[in-house]
């Protein structure tokens, strides 16, 4: 590890150089700018191009709401035992691949609730 | 490769002395590591670092109230400097804030009154001498015990702890709110810092890290998902709203994007050794900031620049949002910080030179020393080069640390922990 210090080659070089290069190099072909197309700005043109009604305010409240949520889960037994009777009677939808429904539709079983993790194992750290 | 996710390592932390390095995981599992001392007989061992102790810290809990899953995983591990012969640290995850001791028992009482070797009880009939317990040397055995659990004062997922230069108190941060403990008393805490908007609507930043300065007691920063940072300074109001710096970067416009203010996002913030610098890591560049100036930072570092024209799919898998940590060496001369691939960066500020290099058990042996890599962007791929587009992002080297007087460096490549040391002639 003493050598990592003496390493003769810089990796990546830094500054509006680097920038200005990497630019040409991923300029996107359908860009009717003359002008050298930083990076970011080609990326977002794909971003947009994929999703179309991606919000105006990047970064901005609902991605932060989103982030304050984490966590956020929600079962109603009144609905689940509902569910539960008519069930006999006709096939109600379950959930998707989607756990985080909140409600709606789909009502949750026991089946798709993720399983309490087990947590007195080791850690294959302490061997 | 399969392996359960609670063997994600989330936080890796040495103590004030290197002698222990702890690691939490995703199970909310510490393990503690200590450095075997050197002896003469084996001396290329040079202090190899073995388990020492390890127990379970939090359990997953769910907060009924608020249908909350709370999550077990240790967000972060910090120590306390050594006062006697136990060692202590925090622990915690995303609402709990634990203090756990750490000591060891090497002798045991024998020979009591009321009960035998076994523990039973003797019959008290029966005894007609009285003799005294004495201590007997018995196998080491390492305890760890909760001795402080401070809970319920977080309505945000904890980011941060540090401990004070003071060591009576330390904070936590979570998402919009930083709150001040004393050790002593776990029911209350002292709110510092609040920007919680009145209207959840109007919110546009959270806080995303914060530290103690380390050695004013009465200095902390915090840094913002806007790329900016915070000094304040808890003599000057009971509230910390109003901070006495605040560090920001002019932005160019010409610059700006939808990823602008995403990877802007200060994910670690870290006071120099010295306490006259800090350090931030946002997605792309680690930058060091003097206290004495606030407009801008004095040196930015790339650490993958590369990705730049990936942001669009690192957008979509999220990896845009990964929040890499970064730390400093002992003597502030050399800072480190984790990239894609197992590969992590070292960065030389006097130097200016740096290096890229992998943790990983295929592309190196053990004891082997470390070959430096290189990621190419260009066309021409040369022999020992990656290109970007065969970086592996799931592969993410998110938490370093550093040995606080050696060159010894402790990385976390998802489940797995990489201690390297300096080598010796």
């Amino acid at each position: 590890m003493s050598e990592k210090l003496s390493a003769d080659s810089r990796c990546e070089q830094t500054g509006d150089e680097k920038q200005g290069s990497l630019a040409a190099w991923c300029a996107a072909p359908d860009t009717q700018e003359k002008e050298t197309v930083i990076p970011e700005r080609a990326e977002e043109a794909k971003l947009k191009a994929k999703y179309p009604n991606l919000g105006q305010k990047p970064g901005g409240s609902d991605f932060l709401m989103k982030r304050l949520q984490k966590g956020q889960k929600y079962f109603d037994s009144g609905d689940y035992n509902m569910a539960k009777a008519k069930m006999k009677n006709k096939q109600l939808p379950t959930t998707g691949p989607d756990n985080n429904l909140v409600t709606g539709d789909h009502i949750p079983t026991p089946q798709d609730l993720p399983p309490r993790k087990s947590s007195l194992v080791t850690s294959k750290l302490a061997g | 490769m399969a392996f359960p996710d609670s063997d994600i390592i989330s936080t890796v932390e040495f103590n004030h002395t290197g002698e222990l390095l702890a690691t939490g995981d995703k199970g909310g599992r510490v393990v503690i590591f200590q450095r075997e001392q050197e002896s003469k007989n084996q001396p290329h061992r040079r202090g190899e670092y073995n388990v020492y102790s390890t127990f379970q810290s939090h359990e997953p809990e769910f907060d009924y109230l608020k249908s909350l899953e709370i999550e077990e995983k240790i967000n972060k591990i910090r120590w306390l400097p050594q006062q006697n012969a136990a060692y202590f640290l925090l622990s915690t995850n995303d609402k709990t804030v634990k203090l756990w001791k750490v000591s060891e028992r090497d002798k045991r009482p024998e020979g009591y009154n009321l009960k035998d070797e076994d523990g039973r009880l003797r019959d008290p009939s029966m005894i007609t001498m009285l003799r005294v317990p004495v201590l007997r040397p018995m196998d080491l055995m390492v305890e760890a015990t909760p001795r402080r659990v401070f809970a319920n004062a977080h309505t945000y997922h904890i980011n941060s702890i540090s401990v004070n230069s003071d060591y009576e108190t330390y904070m936590s941060a979570d998402d919009l709110r930083i709150n001040l403990w004393n050790f002593e008393i776990t029911n209350q805490s002292f709110n510092i810092v609040d920007i919680k908007p009145a209207n959840m609507e109007e919110l546009t930043e959270v806080i995303t890290a914060a530290e103690f300065h380390p050695h004013h007691c009465n200095t902390f920063v915090y840094s913002s998902s806007k790329g900016t940072i915070r000094l304040c300074d808890m003599r000057a109001s009971a509230l910390c709203d109003r901070h006495s710096k605040f560090f920001e970067e002019p932005e160019d416009p010409s610059n700006r994007s939808f990823f602008s203010e995403i990877i802007s996002s200060i994910s670690d913030v870290k006071f120099s050794h010295s306490g006259r610098y800090i350090m931030t890591r946002d997605y792309l560049t680690v930058k060091v900031w003097d206290l004495n100036m606030e407009n801008r930072p004095i040196e930015t570092y790339q650490v993958h620049d590369y990705l730049r024209s990936k942001l669009c799919s690192l957008y979509e898998n999220d990896c845009i949002f990964d929040k890499f940590e970064c730390v400093w060496n002992g003597s502030d001369s050399v800072i480190m910080t984790g990239s894609y691939n197992n590969f992590f960066r070292m960065f030389d500020r006097n130097t200016k030179r740096d290096v890229t290099l992998e943790a990983s058990r295929e592309n190196s042996k053990p004891r082997a020393i470390l070959k430096p890599r290189k990621v190419c962007v260009g066309g021409k791929r040369r022999k020992d080069e990656i290109s970007v587009d065969s970086l592996d992002f799931s592969k993410k080297i998110l938490h370093t640390a550093w040995h606080p007087s050696e060159n010894i460096i402790a990385v976390a490549a998802t489940n797995n922990l990489y201690i390297f040391q300096d080598k010796v002639n």
